[in-house]
């Protein structure tokens, strides 16, 4: 089972050099114990172009689609035996990079 | 056997078996959903059956089999249309396939339901409702009614929830050792809130006190007493339950209004409730653990209990019970209960002051008001009473308390 684990972002700035190594140690962990898929942080949202290809003619729109004061600053997907397991590495992952998590299952 | 005695029976299974039935349902088919309409189902049929067949002698395992056959039925039917993506959303369980169970796993697949129901990943309302239909075995329009919403709207909310417990995985387990306490303490939080709900109902359509809410809570905290008897506070909130319940008729006048504790007619108690609350409050202080907020509570519903007359009430020991509580929870709400505790130890001056001091956090809350109404009114300052009780007349949800708080205030001199 893979849950998407979402950074979300409500102050301006990327992570600090301490939120940074805390992040890399989790990491080191998540691979250790074999829950690691994959991971990366995001640009700022002001560097998001939005395609529109619906009409035959792709669209391109300067920004994110949806303007916020919270956004997606980066993610995680791990595998994970179920929502427990899953709710505690997020929680340890909150607190690595000292920032609010969102956890989705992947269908 | 005549039709009342079906009726009982009928009614009695469903009380003691239901959620037996829906718990091994779920642990076999794995799939809440499954569990919950072969469960309805089996239940409708023995309505159907049992009055011209005869209760049969063992219900239980009569429900179990009609329940498992309707659900082996519904999976067939699926089955046809979609086997793969039925088993990719199958409940998860990390736990070897079920073999014939003994007694005592069967209970623990009870408490399963109950955790599933209660999980942290789900909003306060919708542990509730979940925990309400899946557990207690309410029906989702008595669930509706209960808490004043739409049946659509309640029907919508229980259907997401099982759908999330699907999709994101949500397990059917006890949660381990090291997480139980938190998760206890959650279900039991459930719990409060439903007997709370019928205790103090509110709606200005609703009856004061909502038995079927306060009942339903008592008997759901009875089943987890019986699984986890050694649980403090599942023991002390199952005792905070009862000696609020034993109080229950004469809490409200016959003209619908709220009858305080201390004009209660005491001979009106429930006396086996007492009995039965005042002995788990004596097992707790044996057991010589620190208390939890529960059994704090219990202990002192247990104090006022005990006093024959309002005047014999051991106001010291309510107050110091009160201090042991707002060290464990400083919360503003206990703040207001320890002062008016204080009132009768110190005087109405010395309480108002504790409470005039809570004003930032519960101008919002009507107790706040009725409280402070009270205390001016001991102090003879009328017209400040006044406005207070007609904040909190404002504020009030429930009928009978408004109907209190009313003749109350116009008592004022």
């Amino acid at each position: 089972m893979q849950y998407l684990v979402s950074v979300i972002f409500d102050k301006a700035g990327m992570a600090t050099p301490d939120e940074q190594a805390a992040i890399d140690v989790f990491n080191d962990r998540l691979v250790a114990e074999g829950h690691w898929v994959f991971a990366g942080g995001l640009g700022a949202p002001s560097t998001a172009t939005v395609i529109d290809n619906r009409g035959g003619e792709p669209m391109f729109t300067d920004g994110p689609f949806l303007e916020s004061k919270e956004f997606l600053g980066g993610f995680w997907i791990i595998e994970a035996a179920d929502l427990d397991v899953a709710l505690k590495l997020a929680a340890e992952g909150s607190k690595a990079c000292n920032r609010k998590i969102e956890v989705r299952p992947f269908l | 056997m005549n039709g009342v005695d079906v009726r009982g029976a009928i009614t009695r299974a469903h009380h003691e078996e239901w959620a037996r039935v829906v718990a091994s349902l779920t642990r076999r088919f794995g799939d809440l959903d499954i569990a919950e309409e072969a469960a309805a189902e089996a239940f409708a049929t023995a309505v159907e059956r049992w009055p011209a067949d005869g209760v049969p002698p063992r219900p239980g395992a009569w429900l179990t089999t009609t329940a498992n056959r309707k659900a082996i039925d519904r999976i067939r039917r699926e089955n046809k249309r979609d086997d793969k993506q039925k088993e990719a959303q199958m409940l998860y369980d990390d736990d070897p396939p079920e073999p014939p169970a003994p007694l005592g796993a069967i209970d623990d697949e009870r408490l399963r339901l109950i955790f599933t129901c209660c999980h942290p990943a789900l909003a306060m309302e919708t542990r509730v409702a979940l925990t309400l239909r899946l557990v207690a075995g309410l029906t989702v329009p008595e669930i509706a009614r209960a808490f004043l919403v739409q049946e659509t709207t309640m029907g919508r909310r229980i259907t997401r929830a099982k759908d999330k417990i699907k999709a994101a995985r949500i397990p059917y387990r006890v949660p381990s050792a090291a997480d139980l306490p938190a998760r206890v303490s959650g279900v039991l939080a459930v719990l409060f809130l439903v007997f709370n709900e019928g205790y103090l109902a509110t709606g200005p359509g609703t009856d004061p006190v909502r038995h079927d809410l306060t009942g339903e809570a008592i008997r759901l905290t009875r089943l987890i007493r019986a699984l986890m008897p050694d649980d403090g506070e599942v023991a002390g909130l199952l005792a905070l339950m009862l000696l609020t319940e034993a109080r229950r008729t004469a809490r409200v006048s016959a003209s619908g209004e709220l009858v305080t504790l201390g004009e209660q007619d005491r001979g009106a108690w429930d006396t086996a409730l007492l009995a039965e609350g005042h002995r788990l409050v004596r097992e707790r202080l044996a057991a010589g653990v620190a208390p939890g907020r529960y059994q704090i509570l219990a202990a002192i519903s247990a104090v006022h209990t005990s006093a024959r007359d309002v005047r014999d009430t051991d106001w010291s020991q309510v107050v110091a019970l009160y201090d042991q509580l707002v060290r464990l929870d400083p919360s503003p709400i206990i703040a207001l209960n320890r002062a008016i505790a204080v009132a009768e130890l110190d005087g109405p001056q010395v309480a108002l002051a504790a409470v005039d001091r809570l004003e930032d956090t519960l101008a919002g809350y009507h107790a706040y008001h009725a409280t402070r109404a009270d205390l001016l009114r001991r102090l003879g300052r009328s017209q400040q009473s006044r406005a207070a009780y007609d904040k909190a007349i404002e504020l009030a949800g429930n009928t009978a308390e408004t109907a209190y708080l009313t003749r109350r205030r116009d008592q004022l001199g």
